[in-house]
């Protein structure tokens, strides 16, 4: 009686941690590290804010091998307030870069789709450049269940 | 020739938007892949790609390992004049392709 219920009080504490890691997880939607790197790059000086970006995917990859992704941005694509570039980074493939995507008045509307691989769960990040300079951004988090390119690991 | 299959309306509206949607088959090996012999199998991706109206680019895009196989890309454009689209594709040992497609605009 005693050992089941000490098993009982582990696997509650055991539980615990993992929801505390969890949430903990989701108060660091800020990019680390390499993914920082990449970003700052990318804005070239300028402020990075968030908003104007959606990057949609879903939050749940079955197979890494192939992930639809979609970017779009807030802007009316006029000659003078157009976006003029986007780009896709992310934090754990071997390199950051995923695409980038060159814009302009005559691609009408700011949204475009592709499919990714990712190597496992982690952050992804949308910037897009508007024609004034300024960037802005959208970080998602996504859980792979079959990563891409296990082979290589 | 890689086999392409590239979506589009085949008459629009002036000033319309229209999707355009290009997919072509390639392996898009990443360069960190081992082979068969256990040795890592050489990039083999597809670099660039754009698609040019009638001689403007209107959408290009840089592509990396991280695109899946058989890159597939989704994007609009806005509908000015009748006229040729055309989609170019450029990767690594020399892996060049275009295809054009017409357009009809009302």
């Amino acid at each position: 009686m005693a050992s089941s219920s000490r098993t009982r009080r582990l696997l509650l504490q055991a539980g615990a941690a993992v929801t505390a890691q969890v949430l903990m997880k989701a108060a660091w939607a800020q990019p680390t590290g390499e993914l920082a790197a990449a970003v700052a790059q990318f804005a070239g000086g300028q402020a990075v804010r968030p908003g104007r970006v959606r990057l949609e995917i879903s939050p749940l990859v079955d197979n890494g091998n192939v992930v639809p992704m979609r970017v779009r941005v807030d802007s009316a694509m006029t000659a003078s307030d157009h976006v003029s570039e986007i780009a896709v980074f992310n934090e754990k493939n071997p390199q950051r870069d995923v695409a980038r995507f060159t814009l302009g008045p005559r691609a009408g509307k700011p949204d475009v789709a592709t499919r990714i691989r990712l190597a496992t769960s982690q952050q992804l990040v949308a910037l897009a450049r508007m024609s004034d300079g300024s960037v802005w951004s959208d970080t998602v988090d996504v859980v792979v269940v079959l990563a891409a390119c296990i082979e290589g690991e | 020739m890689a086999r392409t299959l590239i979506q589009l309306p085949a008459t629009a509206r002036r000033g319309e938007v229209i999707e355009v949607s290009a997919l072509i088959a390639h392996p898009m090996e990443t360069g960190y892949r081992p082979g068969a012999d256990g040795r890592v199998l050489p990039r083999d991706i597809v670099r660039r790609f754009a698609c040019r109206y009638n001689g403007e680019l209107v959408f290009a895009a840089e592509l990396h390992p991280a695109i899946a196989a058989n890159p597939y890309l989704a994007f609009h454009t806005v509908a000015t004049d009748s006229g040729t689209l055309e989609f170019e594709w450029t990767g690594d040992q020399g892996f060049r392709q275009v295809e054009r497609r017409p357009l009809q605009v009302t």
